[in-house]
């Protein structure tokens, strides 16, 4: 009996060591998600300073006469796009096939440069018609909101960058396995405000 | 000692079923299959591809109809993305990335339904006084270059 309480007092701390062992990865996982939801908080704001602002035009002009809907099509296109490109390196780096996931978070990569390029055109093409973000309260709130996503999506690309060159130098570690992992639920989560912002600022903002 | 026998080898059976529930390393759980990401992202392209049909043949003429619509679709494609892209379920991280989402959820309504109702009223009771004096259309460009002036001279007088 006396044995046996030695062998739970002696087993419970050496099973916390081992939950300690075993659980970073899922501890940085949890952490990260939280800060993502934190995110979402951060363009909740945006988009409710879009919901109440997005029809002050100040006289100026409306979305229905800025938005170009087929360029919008091809931006949502090329993030859609990026999502299951960046699926398919997670499933490479499952399979730990280095050079496979190298190759789709270049693919990765280059779609969401795209649409940064095409997000670029668009906000030089509305600065250059007048349009800049000090035109009106919807325009304000518009570059606010898009241009805090972009934001997102650059960054997501700097951190892509830089883990292709981990992964080129260390190979598909623990440690890239995990970053890929955070970096793969940023990413995502990018596409889903995007369709927030696709529908909510594009699509309705279009509507008479 | 026969206890601890048995003890023993109930814990890695216990891992195993949490490895199965897509709790235990995150390794495997929270990677998708090729058949979720292709489902997820075949669901993703029509739900994306109706509503932008929709806008640009202007097939609803109400605006409101219109726009609740629109919503639904994309609610229907935020809960796809999530779960075939994010792989969210009930059981990842033992629950607590669905707690943490559900209380985001909470939060982004109350921040948008909150702004809406309360500026919605603002503006409502707001306009009456302000439209006839200060508001007409035709001087709100001359109180927008009179800003602009404003905010030109600034600089040049600090």
């Amino acid at each position: 009996m006396s044995e046996a309480i030695n062998h739970t007092a002696d087993a419970t701390p050496s099973s916390r060591y081992f939950v300690r062992h075993h659980h970073p990865e899922n501890g940085t996982l949890l952490g990260f998600w939280i800060y993502l939801m934190s995110d979402c908080l951060i363009f909740a704001c945006l988009f409710a300073c879009y919901a109440v602002l997005g029809r002050n035009y100040a006289g100026g002009p409306t979305g229905a006469e800025l938005f170009d809907l087929p360029l919008v099509a091809l931006n949502t296109a090329l993030l859609l796009l990026s999502s299951i490109t960046y699926g398919f390196a997670m499933l490479a780096m499952q399979a730990k096939k280095q050079q496979n996931t190298i190759f789709w978070l270049i693919i990765t990569g280059l779609l969401g440069a795209g649409f940064i390029y095409f997000e670029l055109y668009e906000f030089l093409h509305l600065i250059h018609e007048g349009a800049g973000p000090t035109r009106s309260g919807f325009l304000t709130s518009f570059f606010a909101l898009v241009g805090t996503h972009g934001l997102h999506v650059t960054f997501g690309i700097i951190w892509l960058v830089v883990l292709l060159f981990q992964i080129n130098k260390h190979g598909l570690t623990e440690a890239n396995g995990r970053r890929l992992m955070c970096l793969s639920m940023f990413w995502h989560f990018l596409d889903v405000v995007w369709i927030g912002v696709f529908t909510f600022v594009y699509l309705m903002g279009v509507l008479p | 000692m026969s206890r601890g026998h048995q003890e023993h080898p109930a814990r890695p059976m216990g891992h195993h079923d949490d490895h199965g529930h897509g709790h235990g390393h995150g390794d495997h759980a929270a990677h998708g299959t090729m058949k979720d990401y292709v489902t997820g992202f075949v669901l993703a392209v029509i739900l994306t591809a109706i509503p932008f049909w929709l806008v640009m043949n202007k097939s609803i003429s109400s605006s409101a109809t219109m726009g609740i619509v629109l919503l639904a679709f994309a609610a229907v494609q935020i809960v796809v993305h999530i779960k075939y892209f994010l792989h969210m379920n009930g059981k990842s991280e033992g629950g607590w990335n669905m707690l943490a989402m559900i209380f985001t959820i909470v939060i982004v309504v109350i921040t948008l339904a909150g702004s809406l109702w309360v500026m919605y009223h603002l503006n409502h009771n707001m306009m009456p006084t302000m439209s006839p004096e200060n508001m007409p259309t035709e001087t709100v460009p001359q109180s927008m270059q009179g800003m602009q002036g404003m905010q030109h001279s600034a600089p040049q007088s600090k």
